[in-house]
């Protein structure tokens, strides 16, 4: 496999290709996704690609009814909203996902630390397309 | 116990003025600022010449986006015949003045200069709400936006972090927002001075003319629980949890603290400065409280010799109700996790023991970005020379008050705490 630098370029094409990687630091073994150039813990600079097994819990969520132009292109508005989570990976790592499968219109129901699975959105076409990563319920 | 840090000498404010906040299709930024320049050489005791004014620092985040025009620091300098003394502009998001202020602070302290302008500007009602949301995202990590976060979308996220720790629920979001309409209410600079009750009021005459169904709302609460009257926007963030979309200006004078004296009868010391930066969401450790608050307090703290406990009055970065009680717990005023019990008590209100946000905070009095942190520096500056008016904390020998700002996510964070003497 080719060295890919540890940039968000590389963690996007990963993900456009369903891997979710982070970086693992050759020295002291902090993990970070997305990938960090350098080590935030002991800021080494020799770094692996680590995949992470895609499973976790839901660490923090909002349903979102007023969302950006790229969402509301998808559909979504203040009679469908949608969620967006933060995900804690078993790895440990945190990473900001969508969140889809659980009912935006029903947040008093979404319980923080429901276990989810990972899910690759691709949407769009050719040049246009684009990977998002997201998780759902397990 | 003092900190190593030390200002290299004391620096003073001796004036401070704002524009009323506000959105103007008739007024731009440069006009704004010209009317808080005017009301700041208004409060200057003894007066000033402006032609005395070393140097400008101000505080910007989106006039480059949202007006299209950068390089605001010399057209604020050329508008203010301050030219051709240097003029710099600070950004750090939603910290942008609180930023310009702290530049002045040390530009004083190191002798440089012994009166300086620092303030800040903002212009945003001239552009659709898409447009602010997307002129604001530049202020997030790229990741949360790929993910479908906006702003109150992100507090939302660390509402529900909070609310799953430690127990607490929109009802007491709630109480924020309800304390900070009531000070609103009596400050005539703010965007939107009407308490919630006085809204209640006017949707229940406006339905009462029209012969429609009258709202039966019991009390406040049951009108933000009200779907229709307090619209969800990234849940559990309604229409009343965040701060609007404003136009506005403020600033502040510094001076060398040996020369206050010369300038104003009663000027505030700047005891203590503090500034930090935080990671992306999704690098937090805990998303219940912001680590660069925390660190921005503590290099305030130790510089000023200061505890939270003495500090008595405070305006806080309150761009979602979340927000102020995540920020009154990581100044220390109260424990984690017992920051909305105290809202709940009453003890952040007006009359209560620790008064947050007498002006309205970002919520009612408005939040033109750029033009927040030195906004927060003229509250505390009319609150400590008991010039605050009907909305006077009732506080015997108000001498302490501190002012906090946020920017972004939580990527910088600032407080600065003044003293009258």
């Amino acid at each position: 496999m080719e060295v890919r630098p540890f940039n968000d370029i590389s963690y996007e094409r990963f993900v456009s290709e369903d891997k979710l990687m982070g970086s693992k630091c050759r020295k002291c073994g902090a993990l970070s996704v997305p990938p960090r150039p350098i080590c935030i813990k002991c800021h080494g600079s020799e770094m692996e690609w680590v995949e992470m097994k895609g499973k976790g819990k839901l660490a923090a969520f909002t349903c979102v009814a007023i969302g950006p132009p790229f969402m509301i292109k998808e559909g979504y508005d203040r009679k469908h909203p949608y969620v967006s989570g933060v995900v804690e990976l078993e790895e440990g790592a945190k990473v900001v996902a969508r969140i889809e499968g659980i009912d935006a219109t029903k947040p008093e129901a979404i319980r923080i630390g429901a276990p989810l699975k990972i899910e690759f959105l691709h949407r769009g076409e050719g040049e246009n397309s684009t990977t998002f990563l997201a998780f759902r319920p397990s | 116990m003092r900190g190593r840090r030390k200002l290299g000498r004391g620096v003073a404010v001796v004036g401070a003025g704002m524009s009323k906040f506000g959105m103007y299709s008739d007024k731009d930024s440069k006009y704004l600022f010209a009317e808080a320049f005017h009301e700041m050489l208004s409060t200057v005791d003894k007066g000033i010449d402006p032609k005395d004014i070393d140097a400008l620092y101000l505080g910007n985040f989106t006039n480059d986006f949202f007006v299209h025009q950068g390089h605001w620091g010399p057209i604020i300098s050329d508008l203010l015949g301050l030219t051709p003394k240097p003029a710099t502009r600070t950004e750090g998001a939603c910290a942008s003045s609180a930023l310009a202020f702290r530049e002045g602070v040390f530009a004083i302290a190191s002798e440089f200069y012994d009166m300086v302008l620092v303030g800040g500007v903002e212009e945003m009602s001239k552009r659709n709400t898409e447009e602010v949301t997307q002129g604001l995202a530049m202020a997030a990590s790229p990741y949360e936006v790929r993910a479908g976060f906006t702003f109150p979308g992100v507090f939302g996220a660390i509402a529900t972090a909070y609310f799953a720790k430690y127990g607490a629920s929109r009802e007491h979001l709630m109480n924020v927002t309800i304390k900070s309409h009531n000070n609103a209410r009596l400050n005539p600079k703010a965007q939107f001075n009407v308490s919630i009750r006085d809204i209640m009021n006017q949707r229940i005459e406006k339905a009462k003319s029209k012969g429609g169904p009258v709202p039966a709302w019991k009390d406040e609460k049951e009108f933000l629980r009200d779907a229709g009257a307090n619209p969800v926007v990234a849940w559990p963030m309604h229409l009343y949890d965040c701060c609007p979309i404003s136009d506005g200006a403020s600033c502040v004078l510094l001076v060398a603290e040996k020369m206050a004296k010369n300038f104003s009868d009663n000027p505030l010391y700047v005891v203590g400065i503090g500034q930090g930066s935080g990671k992306g969401l999704h690098a937090k450790e805990d998303l219940t409280y912001f680590e660069a608050t925390r660190y921005a307090a503590k290099e305030a703290y130790e510089l000023s010799g200061l505890k939270p406990k003495d500090v008595q009055i405070a305006e806080v970065h309150d761009c979602f109700s979340i927000a102020e009680i995540l920020h009154i717990e990581d100044l220390g005023f109260f424990k984690p996790g017992e920051g909305y019990k105290a809202v709940e008590e009453g003890l952040t209100r007006l009359d209560g023991s620790k008064p947050i946000n007498t002006s309205g905070g970002l919520k009612c009095k408005g939040h033109p970005v750029g033009a927040t942190g030195t906004g927060q520096i003229v509250e505390i500056w009319k609150q400590l020379r008991g010039e605050a008016g009907e909305r006077q904390v009732p506080i015997k020998n108000l001498r302490i008050g501190a002012t906090q700002s946020l920017g972004g996510t939580g990527g910088t964070c600032t407080l600065t705490i003044l003293e009258r003497r």
